[in-house]
């Protein structure tokens, strides 16, 4: 074997090993192409589809420059659906964190039947949108959800409309949404509680804090981290968020729970407005981008050195 | 580990834990709220669901509502149920989540022990596309699609599922490993051992909890789509999110409520089964989501 | 005729550069030890041997033959890992015969040479194990197995002691050297210890930042360090580097120390080389190693040249089979070692022998040794 190996000549042995260099990269290969095109590619097209006067299909002989962004912003179905990912993104966040964190922390007492609350609180999460959707629509549904039941228990004058009414449809699907991923949350900082150092909690006892006092001033501040881990996951839930409002109100009623990615899907393929349609996608990903680009910057950034 | 939140928990008076418990109990009942609904309701007739009491339990005991969301119910124009549909799923999912898994191996294996000038970028760029919003590729994936004769179909709906999940596929096995000792990949290099003989020979048979978490992920993600069924699907690939959206949204005919909810369980099952088999991984994937680096 | 040779060699990652016009050769059966801190580039070094990582230029040659460019499976070398870097889902048998498995050698006489490997380091009766359920000590015999399996030209070790303990490093040591004896192989072996340098090595090699400082012999290194960063790193405790002048007296050359709360020391060299005296009249680095300074009942009865001199103790470590003194010479803290029973204690003015045959002189704008 040594024989063999020592008196061949570098010649015959090389390319093989530009081969094996190269292999790697030909493996790669074909993933980051796709990626290339199917990502970036399609959002330089949709970038000019958006400029472009599209209305049924992609058309590039028509430029428009800025109007379809100018029109977007003058659509009232787009300043609803602002509104609405507004009101929905904020109430979901905010919401979703409290609820994740206090439960995280209560199940943090040594509690007995953590390992039964626990896959109770988060199975939501493997559901689809549209399950949930469906659960949630007919139980808020008044003829025959909420409202129904109270009333066939005796309270005759309750009433839970919310989801018939336009002022507050969009707060069901906040319910909806919350019921979704808040246990998610909790587990992102329940993780966060574990990884907090004893010692550190012991040194605060021993300095005589309160078991109030080590939460507010010593174990909250730590999940920094989680909060905004947190925060850009359901930041970018919430932008997408699409298949829920679908399912329980399809918008409705009237234009009333439209968000921006309805609105997209319902200029680009109901009412042949590509260019619209186009341009409100374009205005969800930098949404999107200046959430997460920040974010892995720093995640990874961090990391490196 | 939470020894010390215990010794914080010790100090807490009798009341102060009653109340902890009876808060922990009160969400428990709001998560499972809707999962009840859905079960009982969808085992009642449905007079007793509009006469009735939703939260009560069926008076009358059906499996109708089961049988016919499954095989009878009219969705769209067709009363098939919702079974063809359930196998469409299974045709998108099986070969979009396979494919999408060993993509993301091969990339993260890549990506972490044959290491090339660029290749942050790469990871970079692949990273981003986890997070872009699937509106701003539905247009060109369309006409893309059409282009090339796979509109409307399974396969197209696979591959478009297969390479939107490569992104967190490659993520999570190239964090993963990320930690694999670098010694292991050069001691076999040293060995003799090829390209594809270390992967197989040293990497994949230590990569079984990564491979369970990814697949998991992507399983749920997949089965659980609405926006790329709904686009892209053609009549005879409508995936089951879609036929179950058509199901209880369809403007004709009498309000099925009970067969609506037996459906939705249906279309719940898979990924529900999943997680109670293997909710450790589920976990460790959407934590491998959310948390990156 | 040298078996492995790198001449000129440099490797740069992007614009650094690693490593800067390395030349070493050594003999078939010799054991070349690369020493220095960490970040020296000597693991960098061992690996482009190995061929894991590229040159930039230069060469490598092993027993004539050019190895630059091959793949480190072509090179006929063997390595063992800092991490031991066990497969850990194969067997011990399994993680020995790989290499051999993937060169498609026949069952049996794996099989053939996994008995024999197994039989040299006594760790026949794990060969069912996984590598998960061994102690350190049994994963680094592992680890030497896999290597010895593939009787390779040259043998890598890659700082293979560093994760165990105290003890038992001591005692793989002297396997290792028991081994090279009687395998008689040539072997590369990177540390950062340099007490296992001194006792593996029949060459070392001292980098520092990327640069070879000294290659020669443990004794070569030892007594006449190239410069002053060979002579700090190599010896424990360290040598004592003293800040002194030469000064032209009676009978030769005399070093002149200062000392604290007393006239200067002045130490007559009887055999002063000639480049020294070129630096008569100037500032000069002088080096001395701590068993070279000692009470003068303990000094070294055949040194040609040893002087006396008064020194105030500050500090005293007995440690056993030797004490050490701490006193102040030229400005900085000086170790002398006495003998264990020396009566000295801290605060005492003391007579320490200062054996000059053993001491070395350094230039301190160049810190280079004055030959």
């Amino acid at each position: 074997m040594a024989e063999l190996t020592t008196t061949a000549p570098r010649a015959v042995t090389n390319p093989r090993a530009t081969l094996q260099d190269l292999l790697p990269k030909i493996v790669l290969a074909p993933s980051f192409a796709l990626i290339l095109i199917f990502v970036y590619g399609f959002i330089i097209f949709t970038a000019f589809l958006s400029f472009s006067g599209s209305k049924l299909l992609p058309d590039f002989s028509t430029w428009v420059g800025l109007n379809n962004y100018v029109r977007l912003f003058n659509h009232p179905n787009w300043i609803t659906a602002l509104k609405n990912l507004a009101i929905f993104s904020v109430l979901y966040i905010v919401i979703c964190s409290f609820i994740g964190l206090a439960l995280a922390i209560f199940l943090d007492q040594k509690i007995r039947g953590e390992g039964f609350l626990r896959p109770i609180y988060l199975y939501p999460m493997a559901l689809s949108f549209i399950v949930t959707g469906v659960a949630w629509k007919w139980f808020l549904d008044p003829g025959i959800g909420l409202e129904h039941v109270m009333q066939s228990w005796g309270w005759e004058s309750f009433s839970f409309r919310w989801i018939k009414e336009g002022q507050m449809a969009i707060y069901t699907i906040v319910i909806a949404a919350v019921w979704q991923s808040s246990g998610f949350v909790m587990a992102m900082f329940l993780a966060g509680l574990r990884g907090v150092d004893n010692e550190i909690i012991k040194a605060a006892q021993i300095d005589g804090a309160s078991t109030l006092t080590i939460y507010r001033r010593i174990i909250i501040p730590l999940m920094r981290p989680v909060f905004l881990s947190a925060f850009v996951v359901l930041a970018h839930l919430a932008i997408k968020s699409y298949d829920l409002v679908v399912a329980m109100t399809d918008g409705g009623p009237g234009t009333a729970t439209w968000t921006p990615a309805l609105f997209m899907q319902k200029f680009t393929f109901g009412r042949n407005e590509m260019g619209m349609g186009a341009a409100s996608a374009i205005i969800m990903m930098m949404m999107i981008f200046a959430i997460i680009v920040p974010y892995l910057y720093s995640e990874l950034g961090g990391k490196k050195k | 580990m939470s020894a010390a939140s215990q010794d914080v928990a010790t100090r807490n008076g009798i009341f102060a834990r009653a109340l902890i418990y009876a808060v922990l109990i009160l969400f428990a009942v709001y998560y499972l709220l809707p999962l009840y609904v859905m079960v009982v309701n969808s085992l009642k007739p449905l007079d007793e669901i509009r006469q009735g009491n939703m939260l009560a339990l069926p008076q009358q005991w059906t499996i109708a509502p089961w049988l016919s969301a499954w095989s009878t119910a009219q969705i769209g124009v067709q009363p098939t149920g919702l079974k063809p549909y359930f196998l469409n799923s299974v045709m998108m999912v099986v070969p979009a989540v396979a494919l999408s898994t060993i993509l993301g191996a091969l990339n993260g294996y890549v990506l972490t022990k044959w290491r090339f000038k660029g290749d942050n970028i790469v990871f970079g760029l692949m990273l981003l596309a986890c997070f872009i919003p699937f509106q701003i590729v539905l247009i060109p994936s369309a006409r893309i699609l059409g282009m090339t004769g796979l509109a409307g179909t399974i396969t197209g709906l696979v591959l478009i599922h297969a390479i939107y999940g490569l992104g967190f596929t490659t993520l999570f096995f190239r964090n993963y490993y990320e930690a694999f000792p670098t010694e292991l990949v050069r001691a076999a290099q040293i060995d003799g051992a090829s390209f594809f003989q270390i992967f197989r020979r040293i990497l994949l048979p230590s990569s079984g909890p990564i491979i369970v978490v990814t697949v998991i992920w992507q399983f749920t993600n997949i089965w659980n789509d609405f926006l790329f069924g709904s686009s892209f699907s053609g009549f005879n690939s409508i995936p089951l999110t879609v036929a179950l959206n058509n199901l209880v949204n369809s403007s004709t005919g009498v309000k099925e409520y009970n067969v609506h909810f037996a459906g939705a369980i249906l279309a719940a099952l898979p990924t529900l089964i999943v997680y109670i088999v293997s909710g450790r991984y589920f976990v460790r994937g959407l934590m491998a989501g959310a948390v990156k680096g | 005729m040298s078996f492995l040779k790198i001449s000129n060699l440099y490797k740069n990652y992007g614009q650094v550069e690693i490593l800067k016009d390395i030349n070493i050769e050594i003999d078939k059966g010799g054991f070349l030890v690369l020493v220095g801190p960490s970040g020296c580039g000597k693991s960098t070094l061992l690996n482009t041997i190995a061929g894991l990582e590229p040159i930039t230029s230069g060469d490598i040659a092993i027993n004539g033959n050019s190895v630059a460019g091959l793949h480190p499976s072509k090179r006929d070398i063997a390595m063992v890992f800092q991490s031991y870097a066990l497969y850990p889902n194969m067997t011990v048998a399994g993680n020995i015969a790989f290499g051999m498995e993937i060169r498609g050698v026949p069952k049996d006489e794996r099989e053939k040479a996994i008995k024999q490997v197994a039989d040299i380091l006594q760790i026949g009766h794990l060969l069912d194990r996984k590598p998960s359920q061994l102690s350190g000590g049994q994963r680094q015999r592992v680890a030497m197995g896999r290597a010895l399996v593939r009787n390779p030209q040259v043998f890598l070790f890659d700082e293979p002691l560093s994760n165990l303990d105290a003890k038992l490093r001591v005692d793989m040591r002297t396997e290792i050297k028991r081994l090279h004896q009687r395998m008689k192989t040539t072997i590369v072996y990177v540390t950062h210890d340099q007490i296992e340098a001194m006792t593996l090595a029949t060459k070392i090699a001292v980098l520092k930042d990327g640069l070879l400082q000294q290659f020669g012999t443990p004794a070569e290194i030892y007594n006449s360090p190239a410069n002053m960063f060979v002579a700090d790193f190599m010896g424990s405790p360290a040598m004592n580097l003293l800040s002194a002048r030469l000064e032209g007296g009676e009978g030769g050359l005399n070093v002149v120390l200062d000392r604290p709360s007393d006239k200067p020391l002045a130490l007559p060299i009887k055999m002063a080389n000639g480049a020294l005296g070129a630096y008569s009249g100037k500032e000069i680095i002088f080096g001395v190693r701590p068993e070279a300074l000692t009470d003068p009942d303990g000094a070294d009865r055949n040194a040609k040249s040893l002087a006396e001199g008064e020194c105030l103790i500050e500090v005293v470590e007995p440690a056993g089979s030797d004490t050490f003194a701490v006193t102040k010479l030229g400005g900085k803290e000086v170790v002398a070692r006495l003998r264990a029973d020396a009566a000295i204690h801290a605060g005492q003015k003391t007579r320490l022998a200062f054996n000059l045959d053993k001491a070395v002189f350094f230039d301190p704008k160049s810190q280079l040794r004055i030959a």
